[in-house]
């Protein structure tokens, strides 16, 4: 899976979370859950999605590395690879 | 024991409400009803709210179409009942907030919009769809024989949630329903407030570690750890669970945790998850998790949005330490739990820093004191602090 893939998949679910949010104008490196407004439960969410679409299981440990949109992306390209 | 023709009628889901608007009938006349089957969905200031029978019988008519805006009372279908008349009237849902004992039985299971048995309906490819995709069937709206969910509905649901979001909350209105309660509840109701500060050192490695070994799907919050500890509490403290009505206290055996959710775009709802002192945390966090995507997906049930006994709120989330809550009436408790935060805090006679969390209680002087009140506080406290009890 190239990187343009799993962005797309990782705004997709971004987006359920988010659904009023106008990702367009998200900054790659501000933190998603004060940008999004996300909370824990929206954040677990966004975990189990991208767990079933990616087969990325993000441990809890790791959930510091997904706080903006580009570290999300590197962190889970990491895995990917 | 005759059978008779009894009138089903809107529902008032609480003292605010007047009226509501039909949006859809998920039984046709001649289908047979159980009690506590959802029968039709009604929009309400509250937003969509999927609305139960509280009898057996048939559906012997339909008297108000979808779109079709009526006062609370009025009669939606006639019902052919198997049990006497008179009887079958008092239990039709018209009532302004039930109180628990003579609330419908709630399902152990899960219930979702079109269920037999407390199975949702859906052909067995959409099932496979739906959980290759990791999409909750709860949350969709079937369009197969009987609402049954199939492909389609999946494949539709994935490609517009934004279109979906918009059904069913009106955000306006929802705002004029909070405005009516909380006007009310600081109106009438004599509050008293109380804080404690725990340290949850403690519970926070046992979730560490309890969720180190699971996947997210199965992972736990520690808001669940908190429903469960105020449920548990209220065993004990009975007179922080139930309702104020005309002039007196009725204590509820059942403990029915009002939920407070914010709405994305602004917002707010309490629906109640059911006999919360009974569930092991992992049924309760499933429970959690399907009542947050069914009230932002506005598919809520009228028991739901009426019942709590009490309200649990964690503003915790947006960094605030503490706060203070409004009552929702009738009920007579709200406990509210701050954010975690990194403190200094006394451990034996060293300064550590250790994760605080600040749990507050807004209570009814009506009904109980100061004194009472931290002991439940205490209590709450002290069971958060062993989730391998809980």
């Amino acid at each position: 899976m190239n990187e343009n893939e799993i962005r797309a998949i990782f705004l997709e679910e971004l987006g359920n979370v988010a659904p009023e949010m106008d990702l367009a104008t998200l900054a790659p490196n501000a933190d998603l859950r004060e940008a999004l407004d996300i909370d824990s439960m929206d954040f677990l969410n966004l975990a189990t999605a991208v767990h079933h679409r990616l087969g990325v299981d993000i441990p809890e440990l790791d959930y510091p590395k997904l706080v903006t949109l580009d570290s999300a992306l590197r962190y889970l390209s990491g895995r990917l690879k | 024991m005759a059978a008779g023709l009894v009138d089903y009628r809107m529902p008032s889901l609480g003292s605010d409400m007047d009226a509501g608007t039909l949006v859809e009938w998920l039984v046709r006349p001649g289908d047979r009803v159980r009690r506590g089957d959802i029968v039709a969905v009604i929009e309400t200031q509250k937003g969509a709210i999927e609305i139960e029978v509280f009898e057996a019988g048939e559906i012997a008519e339909i008297l108000v179409g979808p779109g079709e805006k009526v006062p609370v009372g009025t009669p939606l279908a006639r019902l052919r009942t198997t049990i006497s008349a008179e009887g079958a009237v008092a239990a039709t849902a018209a009532a302004p907030a039930p109180p628990a004992p003579s609330a419908p039985a709630p399902s152990p299971k899960l219930v979702a919009p079109r269920h037999e048995g407390g199975r949702i309906l859906a052909s067995p490819a959409a099932r496979d769809l739906a959980r290759s995709l990791g999409v909750d069937l709860a949350t969709i709206a079937g369009s197969g024989p009987g609402g049954a969910i199939v492909r389609a509905d999946i494949l539709e649901h994935r490609a517009a949630p934004r279109e979906k979001k918009a059904v069913g909350l009106d955000l306006a209105a929802m705002r004029v329903a909070i405005a009516a309660a909380m006007a009310r509840s600081k109106r009438e109701i004599p509050h008293y407030y109380l804080q404690h500060q725990i340290d949850v050192a403690r519970s926070e490695e046992w979730l560490a570690q309890t969720n180190a070994e699971r996947p997210p799907a199965d992972r736990l919050l520690f808001a669940v750890l908190a429903l469960k500890a105020v449920a548990l509490a209220l065993r004990r403290f009975p007179q922080f669970n139930g309702y104020w009505r005309d002039g007196t206290f009725e204590p509820s055996s059942a403990i029915h945790v009002g939920t407070a959710i914010a709405i994305r775009g602004g917002g707010l709802a309490a629906p109640a998850l059911h006999d919360v002192d009974q569930l092991a945390l992992d049924e309760l966090m499933t429970r959690l998790r399907d009542l947050v995507q069914r009230m932002r997906a506005g598919r809520i049930r009228g028991s739901e949005m009426t019942d709590a006994t009490i309200t649990v709120s964690s503003l915790g989330e947006r960094g605030v330490e503490a706060l203070f809550g409004v009552i929702y009436p009738p009920q007579v408790a709200l406990v509210g739990f701050g954010t975690i935060v990194r403190r200094p805090w006394l451990v034996e006679n060293a300064i550590q820093a250790r994760p605080v969390v600040t749990i507050t209680l807004a209570a009814d002087h009506r009904v109980s004191d100061g004194h009472a009140g931290a002991l439940f506080l205490a209590e709450i406290g002290k069971l958060v602090r062993e989730p391998e009890k809980l």
